[in-house]
């Protein structure tokens, strides 16, 4: 069915229609219109029989979520920034244990300086964490990797993150097609796990391992994911062959066939980028997009593949490493081990700030150059920056560093005098 | 199997089951028992909370026919009873993590009933109970136990109260008694140990929250744990015990001292013994010879620095004061006509 809907109701919706059994609810911007949705469906009996659990924190939401998942119930919950930063080792324990929830991480930067805005800084900060991560480049396919990341978290009995651009998708209205019960239940079968909490069968889950066994146990969760390499393009086939349209699988490449230039990115910037591509052909530039659906497992031969007839690629991140620079710059690289070209990492998009088409197009020109530096920063105000280091050198108390530079921004500072 | 009576002690202190209608009497060991923490596992000799896991568990067991799932977090119960691959356990048990057993036991609770309503029944016949120390409850777990408290999950919470962190190598904890030496609060300068005004009293937080029920027991008084246990199986809700179990290691206690130190927790006042319905105190255990702290402390080398060649009868006092207190508070002694 063809709706104009909001894209945190739509993923509501594509939850509910998994048939959840037991749903844990903390509110984070901008996570929380998920969870209120599936609340209402719940609450007025449209998913039944389903436990709507509203927790005291994140943790606690990964903590019932461990529980009812190991107890045989499809699990789901939803998070963002700071609360998955609050969940983390429960993040970990779930992976462990190697239970199939299903998550959804409406990305948004992390603080301090508190920032409700969207970026990829709390998901790519949990890319070891042993779950799988899939990227949503817009709300539709939200609603169509929702569906088939239970069925990826259950063959494989490993939790699964689907990570949607805060706001940018969480929050837009689109059309969009929701499948109908019918679908989703030919396609997702009733859960069926691997280990259960059941008197008639009792046994020991979590189990202190030492070091005879403790490598074993993380090398499988490796396997796994390296399993999950095969599985996730049948899985999105099958998606495709049920639904009549492609979702999913480990990546998408936009023009790349002849491209001297490709840019990698993941999340709903590859919309954007795709239209500055588009100009950039027309111009007569061979330039094309390589979209990372499937950030963990880290497809390292598609990469490669795609890439390696490339002259250059240009690495578009919405996170970075402080004191080293791109994070997927560096799993990019690992892929193309061997193969010499140009390598740029441009991080974009930080704390929210807007990702134009003209700062796009101003800086894949330089790209297509190679006139761009390995590390840069989209429309970095290396002003604001220089001028708090000034202040710094030059005062022992030079104050709280966001309220500084916000008063630059503003121009509420005037530039101070050198002999000061 | 139970044994014949051979004589009575009535009038006297003596506690026992030997005073009990057989029917009512705590049975050691029998072919019917059973034994959820089961033989082998490595917890030292005379630990307490091995005793009170065994029996409070079982009487879990026995009330919900066998039908009984655990969360436990990290700690003693849990090294002692699983290490890899072996497991204590006869039960289905779940270690997640240090901070997390309520909720952890909330889940598990949330997948039974939507599992009971697929099956048509009300509610499920699989009940649950969530455990850990001190430590995992009073301070790392204690907002998740509050959120179970709160949301009223059909979760029964044992906390088993040693009064630290003695799977780390005793360091204080929010239940740590005043005075006490731990690894983190030495005997050392003019207030020696933990301080006094600190620390956390849990079974009336969780009175607090109004749950439907809340109890203290100690090892001392096996009976009226298993009593307590099953009158908690018997309601549905968030329900809360907290048991006091000597720590030989943490205590620096004799390991043949375990049930004399919790029956003197008790008589003193130390720990008041106690029950309570929907946020109102219905019973307590009354003190049926009142002995003095002292003769508590004594018996335990993290209170050595309060006695021997440099005495505080100044802080001994301070812990007498602070059982009158409780004696006060709770009516633990017979009212005198």
């Amino acid at each position: 069915m063809i709706s104009q809907m909001e894209g945190s109701q739509a993923v509501a919706q594509s939850v509910a229609l998994c048939r959840p059994e037991v749903i844990c609810a903390y509110p984070i911007s901008p996570q929380t219109h998920i969870v209120e949705g599936l609340g209402a469906l719940v609450k007025g009996g449209k998913l039944a029989p389903c436990e709507f659990l509203n927790v005291e924190s994140e943790f606690a939401a990964m903590s019932v979520a461990i529980g009812s998942s190991a107890t045989g119930a499809r699990t789901y919950t939803a998070t963002a920034s700071q609360g998955l930063l609050f969940m983390v080792e429960a993040i970990y324990n779930a992976s462990g244990l190697g239970l199939p929830i299903v998550m959804t991480v409406a990305n948004r930067a992390i603080g301090a300086p508190i920032n409700i805005w969207n970026d990829h800084s709390d998901s790519m900060s949990q890319r070891d964490c042993g779950w799988l991560q899939l990227f949503a480049e817009s709300n539709q396919e939200a609603v169509d990797l929702h569906i088939q990341a239970f069925r990826l978290a259950e063959e494989l009995s490993m939790p699964v993150m689907v990570c949607m651009d805060g706001f940018i998708l969480t929050h837009a209205y689109e059309q969009l097609e929701l499948p109908s019960q019918a679908q989703v239940d030919r396609f997702l079968p009733p859960y069926e796990p691997r280990q259960v909490l059941d008197p008639a069968e009792p046994v020991s889950i979590g189990a202190m391992v030492g070091p005879e066994a403790f490598m074993e146990v993380r090398y499988l969760a490796h396997a796994k994911q390296t399993m999950a390499l095969e599985l996730i393009p049948e899985i999105a086939a099958e998606f495709a062959a049920e639904f009549g349209r492609a979702a999913g699988g480990l990546t998408r490449g936009y023009r790349i066939e002849d491209a001297e230039t490709i840019v990698v990115a993941l999340g709903s910037v590859v919309g954007t980028l795709e239209e500055t591509v588009d100009a950039l052909r027309d111009a007569g530039e061979k330039i094309g997009i390589l979209s990372i659906r499937s950030y963990r497992p880290f497809p390292l031969a598609a990469v490669r593949a795609a890439l390696k007839g490339a002259k250059r690629v240009v690495v578009l991140e919405k996170s970075f490493s402080v004191g080293m620079g791109g994070v997927v710059s560096a799993d990019v690289r690992m892929a193309l081990s061997g193969i010499q070209l140009n390598g740029y990492t441009v991080v974009a998009g930080l704390g929210g700030r807007p990702i134009t088409q003209a700062s796009l197009r101003r800086m894949l020109a330089d790209a297509v150059e190679d006139k761009l530096p390995p590390l840069s920063f989209l429309d970095l105000n290396r002003d604001v920056v220089d001028r708090q280091l000034e202040r710094e050198a030059r005062v022992r108390r030079s104050g709280p560093v966001a309220e500084n530079l916000l008063r630059d921004v503003s121009g509420q500072t005037k530039k101070p005098e050198v002999s000061a | 199997m139970t044994q014949d009576v051979k004589f009575y002690q009535t009038g006297t202190f003596t506690v026992g089951n030997r005073l009990l209608d057989p029917e009512l009497r705590t049975v050691q060991s029998s072919i019917a028992r059973d034994n959820s923490l089961t033989s082998g596992h490595r917890a030292c000799q005379g630990c307490g909370e091995a005793l009170g896991a065994r029996y409070a568990v079982d009487a879990a067991m026995r009330a919900s026919k066998g039908q009984l799932i655990a969360a436990n977090a990290t700690g003693c119960l849990e090294v002692f009873s699983t290490p890899y691959p072996e497991t204590s356990w006869k039960l289905p048990w779940l270690h997640s993590l240090f901070g997390n057993a309520a909720a952890v036991g909330s889940g598990i609770a949330a997948a039974l009933k939507v599992k009971a309503q697929k099956a048509g029944l009300d509610q499920s016949a699989v009940r649950v109970i969530a455990q850990g120390g001190d430590g995992g409850t009073t301070d790392i777990g204690f907002g998740c136990l509050s959120g179970m408290f709160e949301r009223n999950d059909d979760v029964l919470y044992i906390c088993y109260d040693n009064g630290g962190y003695m799977n780390t190598g005793v360091q204080r904890s929010s239940a740590t008694p005043p005075a006490a030496r731990t690894a983190t609060t030495m005997p050392l300068g003019p207030n020696p140990g933990e301080e006094f005004g600190r620390g956390k009293n849990v079974p009336l937080i969780a009175v607090a929250h109004e749950i439907p029920y809340v109890a203290t027991a100690t090892v001392a008084d096996l009976h009226d744990l298993e009593a307590k246990v099953e009158k908690a199986m018997s309601m549905h809700g968030a329900r809360y015990i907290q048991i006091f179990v000597p720590c030989p290691l943490g205590w620096g206690a004799a390991s043949c001292d375990t049930i004399k130190l919790a029956r003197l927790a008790h008589e003193s006042g130390v720990f008041p013994v106690f029950e309570a319905e929907a946020g109102a105190i219905t019973r307590v255990s009354k003190i049926r010879r009142r002995v003095p702290v002292e003769d508590y402390l004594r018996l335990q080398r993290r209170y050595a620095h309060l006695f021997g060649a440099n005495p505080r009868p100044d802080i001994v006092a301070r812990l007498q004061a602070l059982a009158d207190k409780n004696i006060k508070r709770f009516g633990l002694l017979e009212e005198v006509a």
